[in-house]
């Protein structure tokens, strides 16, 4: 009974040890857990799959480093795939804060595969206005991006010569950690027909279950365990499924003290209720 | 293990640390680190809208404009951006409560062209492709007797998820728009289905916290993985 007090009044300050010490060892001490796919994952996985060689993807980073920790992975995973299909890259952003995260993964990843700049990639950074860009992609991509992020005029780019506008574009990935996606559905998807996906935050992905549900979106990516999803799809484990058994444990780590702490806290009230009537 | 010898890891590491100091208890240092985020944030959203937006949309065809003006005596279509500069000082006149009305125009401005674009859009996306999608999903009715003879015929948890799964969807999406409907008080049939769509809106949540508490998880995944991996280098 002391001890069940004892829990139900512990330092929370144990917890948040507990809590980092679950997920260091299975970091240090990895335990190689299967991570097994979902059908919304599958399914993008499917349609990227499914797209003829030399068709331009368009992937849009729409998040800051303060979600980095989510969705790059899943970026990588993107990336890898496409340059392993030989399906061209063109990289944007419509968040202020994604520039650097978006150059950064493709140059990197570009470099793992010998991509060319401007063959295979291209990179036309950041614009702003989210809707007004949106719509302007939908007609001509040089109405929304006159040169790319190096300055360099859109119809020098051989990649962007061939790309106009949605209807050159095989898919369209929103990577996003707030509500770009909802502007991406009704001006890209609903107005031009572009194919369309989105990889989110696992915090947003519930709600964006409704468009892969109407098919509005072809595949969704949830959160760091998607992007382990993904990253075993293409067979390049990386960040996200190292993440998952740190994941796992921390997992099993709240379950444990969720269930110990409700077992205390039933028992040690009926002992109370107990004393009470007893008195 | 081979630590980092880049001085940005070391300064990203010591402000990660600086941050999480906070979980023993709130400190200077925490403090330091949070300022200095809020600074840096600011600072660099700022320059990038600038050069983004303000440099190119702005200065730069007023520049060629008034230039085209003086030199050659011709007005251009350039000099059309002096509309929405001008609509953008109004705005900032809110920040002088004497003149703060004029902000007004600008804003109105600016309502109502985003209304007008959002409007149209939003009722195809998130209403009519949704009110579609919860009664027809790949060219198929989600209530099919079908499915429930289906059932029937090869009884499993298979053919009885996909039975019940599209009624049960119908039911959820009703009940809980019925939850939402304040126009008549919530009794007798009103009331119990506004219940049932309680229950299925607490599921929701569930599920909802449930993938918040992943989210968070992952983040300190991530900053973890940062330490371990670039910074210390026992990860690799």
């Amino acid at each position: 009974m002391k001890f069940l007090q004892g829990f139900l009044k512990m330092d929370r300050r144990i917890i948040f040890a507990l809590v980092i010490v679950a997920i260091v060892v299975p970091m240090v001490y990895p335990m190689h857990l299967k991570v097994h796919s979902s059908p919304p994952v599958e399914n993008l996985y499917r349609e990227i799959e499914n797209l003829k060689p030399g068709t331009p993807v368009v992937i849009s980073f729409d998040y800051d480093p303060s979600t980095d920790a989510e969705l790059t992975p899943m970026a990588y995973a993107l990336i890898r795939h496409c340059f392993k299909r030989h399906l061209p890259v063109i990289a944007m952003t419509l968040d202020p804060g994604g520039a650097g995260i978006a150059l950064n993964v493709l140059t990197r990843t570009a470099k793992e595969y010998h991509a060319r700049p401007g063959v295979d990639y291209a990179f036309l950074g950041y614009k702003t206005g989210v809707e007004a860009v949106i719509l302007a992609l939908g007609r001509n991509f040089n109405l929304a991006y006159p040169a790319d992020y190096y300055n360099v005029p859109l119809d020098k780019i051989p990649l962007m010569k061939r790309t106009r506008n949605y209807a050159d574009v095989g898919i369209l990935i929103t990577l996003s950690a707030a509500n770009y996606p909802d502007v991406w559905v009704p001006y890209a998807r609903e107005r031009f027909g572009v194919k369309l996906a989105a990889g989110v935050t696992a915090v947003m992905a519930p709600e964006y279950y409704p468009y892969l549900e109407t098919g509005q979106f072809c595949g969704l990516i949830g959160g760091l365990k998607g992007a382990a999803e993904y990253e075993e799809l293409v067979g390049e484990p990386g960040t996200g499924s190292r993440g998952m058994d740190a994941q796992a444990v921390v997992h099993a780590l709240m379950v444990v003290m969720i269930i110990l702490g409700n077992v205390a806290y039933f028992i040690v009230e009926q002992k109370k209720k107990r004393d009470y009537a007893s008195q | 293990m081979h630590i980092s010898t880049s001085i940005w890891v070391w300064i990203a590491a010591a402000l990660t640390l600086c941050i999480y100091s906070f979980l023993y208890k709130d400190n200077p240092f925490y403090k330091f680190a949070e300022h200095l985020l809020v600074g840096v944030s600011a600072g660099y959203l700022l320059v990038i809208e600038f050069t983004n937006n303000i440099i190119p949309n702005l200065f730069t065809p007023l520049k060629t404009g008034f230039t085209t003006l003086f030199t050659e005596g011709r007005a251009t279509g350039d000099l059309a951006a002096i509309i929405p500069g001008l609509l953008g000082v109004l705005i900032l006149t809110r920040l002088l409560p004497k003149v703060g009305w004029m902000s007004r125009w600008a804003l109105g401005f600016y309502f109502g062209a985003w209304q007008g674009l959002i409007i149209t859009g939003s009722m195809q996306a998130s209403i009519l492709a949704q009110i579609y999608g919860t009664f027809i999903q790949g060219n198929h009715p989600v209530f099919s007797i079908a499915l429930f003879g289906d059932m029937v015929n090869k009884f499993g948890w298979g053919t009885l998820i996909g039975a019940i799964s599209g009624p049960l969807m119908i039911l959820g999406v009703i009940a809980t728009l019925t939850y939402f409907f304040f126009s008549t008080e919530h009794k007798g049939l009103v009331g119990g289905t506004a219940k049932i769509g309680i229950v299925f809106l607490m599921v929701g949540f569930g599920a909802s916290f449930g993938y918040t508490v992943m989210a968070r998880v992952s983040l300190l995944i991530g900053r973890i993985n940062f330490l371990l991996s670039d910074w210390l280098g026992i990860v690799h």
